[in-house]
C-alpha cells in the first residue's frame, strides 16, 4: 500500500492510497471550514442540493443512470466533524476497473460525474433551484430532528453540546433547525461560492490506479475550483479545563431505559506526543470488551446493559456512555468514577495494560483493510495537517510505558453529566 | 481440501467436509493483516418447535439469543475475554434463521480459532448463570423496545405473517426469557450444535490445511442426525391483516411497507429467488426507478429510504422503509407502479443498467470479510455456492423479475406497518 500526498493547487490537497487488495476503488472530494453555528446548516445543506442535478444531469433519475452504468457507483454527500472542522463534500465507492465485465476503465468518469456534481450544478436564473432548495431543507430539518431517535448517540451529542456550549466543538455538524429554516436558494448559492472560492479542498483516492493516473484523472475536478481564493488554514481546537463542580444536565423522554452521558477533558488531542497514551487509557477503562467498564460495570454489576468509553481524536474530549434503569443511576456513575480512579492510581494489571495495547494496534492495522475507515482517518489527518498513517501511530502505542499511561489517566477529569431519564 | 477458482471475482476458496459432518470454507486473501472466522449453527430465533428424542418440543421464545450469550462463558472464565487479551475483536449475533459467533484479528489467528471453536462447542452452563443473564438480556429487550426501528419491523411481521416463526422478536419477551433455565440451554445445545448442522467460513490470508488440522482437533468426532424443525404449516400467500399502527416518541412517521414472496426451495432456486428479488426491488421503487425519484421530489421519502429483499426457509419478504410524513401514500404509489410495471414491463434499458448496477455491487460486497463469511455460511446451509452468483446472474431476464412482480406486489399480498410521533405506546 503507497499513500501520497500531494497539493495540486494552493490550498488543494490530494490523497492517493494505491493497493490492490480490494473489489473497489474509494473517491473522495470534501470542502474544510472552521465549524461555527452560523456557516454550519448552510455548508451542511450544499453538498444535498448538489447532489440533486447538474447541467447535463438535471435529475437523481438520471444521476443515477450514470452510477448504474458505472457498475452500480455511488457519490454519497458527507458532511463530518473533524475536531472544529466541517468537512463537506461527497465521497463515492466505484467497481475497480478488474472486476468490469468488459475491462472498461471506471475511474475517469467517476471523476468527471465528481466534478460535475461539484463544479456544474443545475441552476434556475444563475442560483439554486429554489424547488431542489426547499426539499434538502426539509430533508436537513428531518434528519436534524431525527438524531433524537437513537437514545444513545442523542445522549452523546447532547452531552458533547451542554459541555463545549461557547466552544465551536459544540456545534453540530448538521447546524440546527433555525438557521436551516432562515437559508434561502441565494443564500445557499453565495454560500456554496464561498465554499469554492475559500475552503481547503482534501481530494482523496484509493484503489489499484497509480498516483499519475489519479492525478490525471482529477484534472476536470481542479478545472472548476477557483485559482484565485484564499483557502483557509488549519484549525487546532483550544483546549479547556473542566469546572470544579460537574456540570448536571437532565432530559426526560419517553424511554424504558436510562442514557447516562458523561464528558471529560483529556488535556490531549491528537497533535499531541502523548496522544498514544491517552488512546491506550481509553481502552484500558472503556474502549474495549477487556475493560474496566464493561467487566466491571456491564458483567460483574449488571447495572447497566453497556458502558464504554470513546475519544474525541482532534479534540480534548472523552466520552462515557452507558444504558440504565433509571434508579440505578447513581450507581452507575459512582461504581463508573470509582474505576476511572483505578485507572488513575496505576490500579491496572499488566494484562490490562497489554490487552488494550493489543486492540488498539489491532484496530489501527485493520483500518489498512478497510476502504471506508482509511477515507475516514484521512480525511482527519488532512484536517488536522498531520501526515502519520495508522501503522505508524501503531508503532508509537507499541512503545507507550505504563507511567505515561497513568499519566494520562490523570489528567481526565469530569466535566459534563447528561442523563436521559424516561417521563414520570 | 478441494480448491475451487472463481475467476470472475478474482478469488480461490478451499473446501473441506471432516468425518462429523462439518463443512468448512476458507476464502484466502492475500495481503491483508487481517483474518476473519465464522462459526454458525443453522439454528435461529425461529427455531422454537423441534424433534428430539422422540418427541415434538416446544421451547420459548428467545431461546437461540440467550444461548449465543451464555456460549461465551467457559469452565474458567469467558472466552470473550480469552480473545481479547489476543488483541482479537470476538462476537455474536442470532439472526431468525441462524446464530454465528465470529472473530477478526490481526495476529495469533490460530489460536483465537481454537478458543472460537471450543467455546462453541462445549456448553458450561449454572442456574445462577442463566439468572444473571435474564437480567442484562431483560435489559437488552428493554432498549430494543425504544428502537423504533426494531418495533416497526416486527410491526410489519405481524401484518405479514399468521403464524410463521419470522414474527416472533428473536431475543424473545421479558416473559419468556424467564422460563429459559440451564436445562433448556444444554437441550437446545445438543440438538443444534452438532457440527453436521454447522459451518465454519474463513477469510484472510491464512493456511486453510492448518484450519482444518485445528477444526479436526477440537471439535467431536461423532456426527449426529439432522433435527426436523416445524414453522407451523405453510403460510397463506395472503398478508395475515393490511396495517398496523403504533405511537412512539420519534420526530416523524417511520414505516415499513412488506410484501409476502413465495418461499423458495433449496440449492440453486434459493440463490436465483434472492437475485430475482432483489432486482425486482430495484426496479419497483429502488433509487434508480421513476418511483424513487417521483416519491423523492414529492418529500414522501427521504435519503433514509431503504429496501431489500430477504428469503428465510419457509417465508421471503419484500420490503422497504424509512421515514414519511404519509406512509399510506407511500404503499398505495408502490402499488400503483408494480401494477404499471406488471401490465407495461421494465423498461429494457433500465433493466440492463440495474443489471450491471446491482453486479458491482455485489462483487463490491466481497470486500468485506464479515459479508464474505456470512453469505457463505448462510448459502451453505440453503444448499448453494455463494460464489456462483455471478453464473446465476447472468441467466436471471427481464420476464422473470417481471413475473415476480406480477405475481408479489399486489394488495392482498401487502401490509403496512407504521410508528407514529407521539408519547407512549399505543
Amino acid at each position: 500500500m503507497k499513500v501520497t500526498r500531494i497539493e495540486l493547487q494552493p490550498g488543494v490537497w490530494l490523497t492517493a492510497v494505491q493497493t490492490k487488495k480490494f473489489k473497489s476503488s474509494v473517491l473522495g472530494a470534501r470542502f474544510l471550514t472552521p465549524l461555527t453555528a452560523e456557516t454550519a446548516a448552510c455548508n451542511a445543506l450544499i453538498p444535498m442540493v448538489l447532489r440533486r442535478g447538474t447541467q447535463s444531469h438535471p435529475d437523481l433519475e438520471s444521476i443515477s443512470a450514470v452510477l448504474d452504468e458505472l457498475y452500480g457507483g455511488s457519490l454519497e454527500p458527507v458532511v463530518r466533524k473533524k475536531g472544529e472542522t466541517q468537512c463537506v463534500g461527497f465521497v463515492g465507492s466505484f467497481l475497480d476497473d478488474a472486476y468490469t465485465l468488459e475491462k472498461e476503465k471506471i475511474l475517469e468518469p467517476a471523476v468527471a460525474l465528481l466534478a460535475e456534481l461539484i463544479g456544474n450544478p443545475y441552476t434556475q436564473n444563475g442560483t439554486f433551484c429554489p424547488e431542489y432548495t426547499k426539499q434538502e431543507k426539509a430533508n436537513l430539518t428531518d434528519q436534524i430532528r431525527a438524531q433524537v431517535n437513537d437514545k444513545q448517540q442523542y445522549a452523546q451529542m447532547r452531552v458533547v453540546a451542554e459541555m463545549c456550549a461557547g466552544e465551536p466543538f459544540g456545534v453540530d455538524k448538521l447546524g440546527s433547525e433555525p438557521a436551516v429554516e432562515a437559508i434561502t436558494h441565494q443564500s445557499l448559492w453565495d454560500g456554496y461560492q464561498n465554499l469554492l472560492r475559500e475552503a481547503r479542498v482534501e481530494l482523496y483516492y484509493c484503489g489499484s490506479a497509480d498516483p499519475d493516473r489519479v492525478q490525471a484523472a482529477f484534472g476536470p475536478l481542479l478545472a472548476v475550483l477557483p485559482k484565485d481564493g484564499n483557502r483557509t488554514g488549519l484549525i487546532r481546537p483550544a483546549k479547556k479545563k473542566a469546572p470544579k463542580q460537574p456540570r448536571r444536565v437532565e432530559e426526560a423522554l419517553d424511554v424504558t431505559q436510562g442514557k447516562l452521558s458523561m464528558g471529560f477533558r483529556t488535556n490531549t488531542d491528537a497533535w499531541d506526543e502523548q496522544y498514544p497514551a491517552l488512546a491506550l487509557i481509553n481502552a484500558i477503562y472503556g474502549g474495549t470488551t477487556t475493560s474496566k467498564l464493561f467487566m466491571n460495570v456491564r458483567e460483574k454489576l449488571s447495572l447497566c446493559y453497556y458502558a464504554s468509553s470513546g475519544l474525541m481524536k482532534y479534540k480534548d474530549v472523552m466520552l462515557v456512555s452507558s444504558g440504565v434503569e433509571f434508579d440505578k443511576v447513581g450507581q452507575a456513575e459512582a461504581e463508573i468514577l470509582s474505576q476511572l480512579y483505578k485507572c488513575q492510581t496505576g490500579d491496572f494489571s499488566d494484562d490490562e495494560l497489554e490487552w488494550a495495547r493489543r486492540s488498539v494496534v489491532s484496530t489501527l492495522r485493520t483500518t489498512l483493510d478497510n476502504q471506508s475507515r482509511l477515507e475516514d482517518y484521512w480525511l482527519g489527518q488532512g484536517a488536522a495537517g498531520l501526515t502519520e498513517g495508522p501503522d505508524e501511530l501503531a508503532e508509537r502505542v507499541e512503545a507507550v510505558t505504563r507511567a505515561q499511561v497513568v499519566e494520562a489517566a490523570q489528567d481526565l477529569t469530569l466535566d459534563t453529566v447528561y442523563f436521559l431519564k424516561g417521563r414520570e | 481440501m478441494v480448491s475451487k477458482q472463481y475467476p470472475r471475482l478474482g478469488e480461490t476458496v478451499f473446501h473441506e467436509i471432516l468425518e462429523n459432518g462439518l463443512h468448512i470454507y476458507v476464502d484466502r486473501r492475500r495481503n491483508f493483516q487481517k483474518s476473519y472466522a465464522f462459526f454458525a449453527t443453522n439454528y435461529g430465533g425461529m427455531d422454537m418447535r423441534f424433534h428430539q428424542d422422540g418427541r415434538w418440543k416446544d421451547t420459548p421464545a428467545g431461546v437461540a439469543h440467550f444461548l449465543e450469550h451464555k456460549m461465551f462463558d467457559t469452565k474458567d472464565g469467558n472466552a470473550l475475554q480469552d480473545l481479547a487479551a489476543n488483541g482479537a475483536s470476538p462476537n455474536a449475533f442470532t439472526s431468525s434463521a441462524l446464530t454465528g459467533y465470529y472473530f477478526e484479528s490481526t495476529e495469533k489467528f490460530f489460536d483465537n480459532l481454537k478458543i472460537l471453536l471450543s467455546f462453541v462447542s462445549v456448553p458450561y452452563f449454572t442456574e445462577e448463570s442463566v439468572d444473571k443473564e435474564q437480567g442484562i438480556i431483560g435489559q437488552e429487550i428493554r432498549m430494543v423496545e425504544d428502537d423504533p426501528d426494531n418495533q416497526v419491523f416486527y410491526a410489519l411481521m405481524e401484518c405479514l405473517y399468521d403464524h410463521h416463526p419470522i414474527r416472533v422478536p428473536i431475543a424473545g419477551t421479558q416473559a419468556s426469557i424467564a422460563k429459559i433455565t440451564a436445562g433448556t440451554l444444554y437441550s437446545c445445545h445438543k440438538a443444534f450444535y452438532n457440527p453436521a448442522n454447522m459451518v465454519l467460513t474463513v477469510a484472510g490470508d491464512v493456511d486453510p490445511e492448518q484450519v482444518c488440522a485445528i477444526a479436526k482437533e477440537i471439535l467431536p468426532n461423532e456426527s449426529l442426525p439432522q433435527i426436523d424443525r416445524d414453522y407451523g404449516g405453510e403460510e397463506d400467500s395472503n398478508a395475515a391483516c393490511g396495517e398496523k399502527e403504533l405511537t412512539m416518541e420519534v420526530s416523524t412517521p417511520i414505516f415499513q411497507l412488506g410484501f409476502k414472496c413465495d418461499p423458495a426451495q433449496r440449492g440453486e432456486a434459493w440463490l436465483q429467488r434472492e437475485l430475482t428479488g432483489e432486482l425486482a426491488c430495484e426496479a419497483l421503487l429502488g433509487s434508480s426507478s421513476p418511483l424513487y425519484a417521483k416519491l423523492y421530489s414529492q418529500g414522501l421519502i427521504n435519503k433514509n429510504f431503504g429496501y431489500g429483499f430477504e428469503l428465510y426457509p419457509g417465508c421471503a419478504l419484500m420490503v422497504a422503509g424509512g421515514e414519511s410524513r404519509d406512509p399510506r401514500a407511500v404503499r398505495d404509489a408502490v402499488l400503483a407502479e408494480g401494477e404499471r410495471l406488471a401490465q407495461e414491463g421494465i423498461d429494457p434499458d433500465l433493466f440492463q443498467r440495474l443489471k450491471k448496477g446491482v453486479y458491482g455491487a455485489k462483487v463490491r460486497g466481497l470486500n468485506s470479510f464479515e459479508f464474505t463469511c456470512i453469505s457463505m455460511a448462510q448459502s451453505h446451509f440453503a444448499g448453494v455456492d455463494y460464489f456462483r452468483f455471478p453464473e446465476l446472474f447472468d441467466g436471471i431476464t427481464k420476464e422473470t423479475v417481471e413475473d415476480g412482480i406480477r405475481r408479489w406486489v399486489t394488495a392482498q399480498r401487502c401490509g403496512l406497518a407504521v410508528v407514529r410521533p407521539g408519547e407512549g405506546k399505543a
